[in-house]
């Protein structure tokens, strides 16, 4: 057990060293919140005035939203390094060591749930700087980076399985484009539930991307719901299990047609 | 097929029967088996698809085999990988090293995964980058490095925990000829402090030059072993290679090499006659005589000792290159 948790570390350690070698990652992966935190609070600023919008402060609301859809979309593509690792040989090269079988995919979904979460207090310092309030308090804000991690973990696991099966880049670019956007649209990231079209409510009830919102919008509430907030949560971290579970059967999968 | 050495629990490697398909029934191995004792450098030559690269596969835990069976330092492989893990090193025939970490960074990740830490892995680290002669570039990101440095930090990768096995695919394909050099005189160096090396090539220069026994691979199976110069010397003699000044006169040619005794082989072909002999040296003044005073005239004479091409092309009834080219790049 313990030689898995450090091989674990040491590979985590391998991506972060990584990417914080890549200058432009860094700088889009910040610059690209903060983009969408304000084009998206300057677009639909006048949403709160519509009548039955719960709050009356638009980047309240939307800072969660921003939140999970940036842990969605920055390890939706997490498939991609590992794509890069099977072209280089990477991959083969670890696998005739004695590295525990697990750790070369919880290593990436540690780093996932590292950047993440990084991610996620950058955008809540910039939602607050920006007026929002979150009568939640630290707790709210612990769950809403709980719930972001979970979706980061989760989808980066999918992406990782998609990228084992398919072992190409175009079709995980294609399968991730699929996904990522029509899933941030079909939740509650910019529109209360009750403004949207009822088909799109009925369908984000079973969008873990929409779980993820509404945990960490309800945690984030001066009366927060507990109830709701560790019912979604739960939600999310058995969709986080079932999808680690796809990249192991996946891993094997790649491991068998060596 | 065994080798020369003791018995079989003493093998550093032996390969039973390996058989492997792939998907499309591709047949990779078709029943291949061979041994090594410990401390050889062993030779698998074949041209490219033959099966080299999925020998190495299974040898080192990557693949298994549809059938048949291997043990590499005593261990059997489908039972104890993990085991055969701790005892090989592997440089694999694509340089594997991570291009966005440091040599230094690659070569103490692999200690990790192997258990080493601390001071022992910052000094085995420390000597390996010298003796690969990449201290310099040790803080450098291996994206940085030219083809022959990458080869030398993926060896280093593969020494990393003194392995008793050493597997090297291919280890010169893609370099330089100065790299190349370079990588055969790494790979002397290593065979002279004991290792067991399995080095598969499609270069016969270099399999003749650095295994020490060899064994030939063709669609799958194993054609025909020995030591390179056992190999050679099956093919008896010389080949000797006389350019004729006038393609006509077969007939003269005939009569005149049909009184030396040592002469066999004869094959003429236009102004092109080609034969084997015992000894070139020796041959040589004997024909040119014959020739002469059977009013044949020459342009020119060579003589070629056996090479390891003669010895494909007859155990396979295929020239090398051609087999080479025949095929699409390995597995």
């Amino acid at each position: 057990m313990t030689t898995a948790v450090a091989h674990s570390w040491f590979m985590t350690l391998r991506h972060l060293r990584a990417l914080l070698r890549q200058p432009w990652w860094i700088a889009i992966t910040l610059v690209q919140p903060v983009i969408w935190l304000l084009i998206f609070s300057q677009l639909f600023r006048r949403v709160v005035e519509i009548p039955g919008f719960a709050s009356t402060s638009y980047i309240t609301f939307l800072t969660p939203g921003i939140v999970v859809m940036t842990a969605l979309f920055s390890n939706g593509w997490s498939g991609m390094g590992v794509i890069d690792d099977l072209n280089r040989g990477v991959m083969d090269r670890f696998l005739v060591t004695p590295v525990r079988r697990g750790a070369v995919i919880s290593g990436r979904l540690v780093q996932s749930a590292i950047v993440t979460t990084v991610q996620a207090l950058i955008i809540i310092g910039l939602g607050l700087a920006g007026g929002a309030r979150f009568g939640g308090g630290l707790p709210g804000i612990v769950a809403l980076l709980l719930a972001g991690a979970l979706l980061g973990v989760a989808f980066g696991a999918l992406s990782n399985a998609l990228a084992l099966l398919l072992r190409r880049e175009e079709s995980v670019i294609a399968a991730s484009n699929f996904i990522l956007l029509p899933l941030t649209f079909l939740s509650t990231a910019f529109m209360p539930q009750d403004l949207a079209p009822d088909w799109i409510g009925h369908v984000a009830r079973y969008n873990p991307v929409n779980w993820a919102i509404v945990a960490g919008r309800e945690a984030l509430q001066a009366d927060v719901g507990w109830m709701t907030v560790f019912s979604h949560l739960g939600y999310l971290a058995v969709f986080a299990v079932v999808c680690g579970w796809l990249a192991t059967r996946a891993f094997r999968t790649y491991q068998r047609s060596v | 097929m065994t080798t020369a050495s003791a018995s079989s629990d003493r093998l550093a490697i032996a390969a039973r029967d390996l058989v492997k398909t792939y998907r499309g029934d591709v047949r990779a191995l078709d029943g291949l088996s061979f041994s090594v004792s410990p401390g050889a450098v062993f030779g698998l030559l074949g041209p490219n698809g033959a099966g080299k690269s999925t020998t190495v596969k299974i040898l080192t835990t990557l693949s298994r085999p549809d059938a048949g069976g291997a043990e590499v330092a005593g261990i059997d492989v489908l039972r104890h990988p993990d085991r055969v893990r701790r005892a090989i090193g592997c440089v694999a025939q694509k340089s594997a090293v991570d291009a966005e970490a440091t040599g230094r960074e690659n070569l103490t990740l692999q200690g990790q995964l192997y258990g080493i830490g601390g001071r022992e892995l910052r000094s085995r680290v420390g000597e390996l980058l010298e003796r690969f002669g990449l201290a310099d570039a040790a803080n450098r990101i291996a994206r940085t490095y030219s083809g022959g440095m990458q080869r030398k930090l993926d060896i280093a990768m593969g020494l990393i925990h003194r392995p008793q096995v050493l597997f090297l695919d291919e280890p010169t394909t893609g370099l330089d000829p100065e790299a190349r050099a370079d990588m055969w005189a790494e790979i002397s160096r290593l065979s002279g402090e004991g290792l067991t090396i399995l080095l598969t090539t499609h270069y016969l220069e270099e399999a003749d030059r650095l295994a020490r026994w060899l064994a030939i691979v063709d669609r799958g199976r194993i054609v025909t072993e020995g030591t390179p110069e056992q190999l050679k010397s099956e093919l008896r003699g010389d080949a000797i290679h006389v350019e004729l000044a006038e393609t006509n006169g077969h007939g003269q040619v005939r009569d005149a090499l049909d009184r030396l005794v040592d002469v066999r082989e004869v094959v003429l072909d236009g102004s092109s006659l080609r034969a084997r002999v015992d000894s070139g040296a020796k041959a040589v003044p004997a024909v040119l005589a014959a020739l002469e005073s059977g009013g044949v005239k020459v342009a020119s004479v060579t003589v070629a000792r056996p090479s390891l091409d003669d010895v494909y092309l007859r155990h396979t009834g295929r020239s090398f290159s051609e087999a080479d080219e025949g095929k699409e790049s390995s597995r």
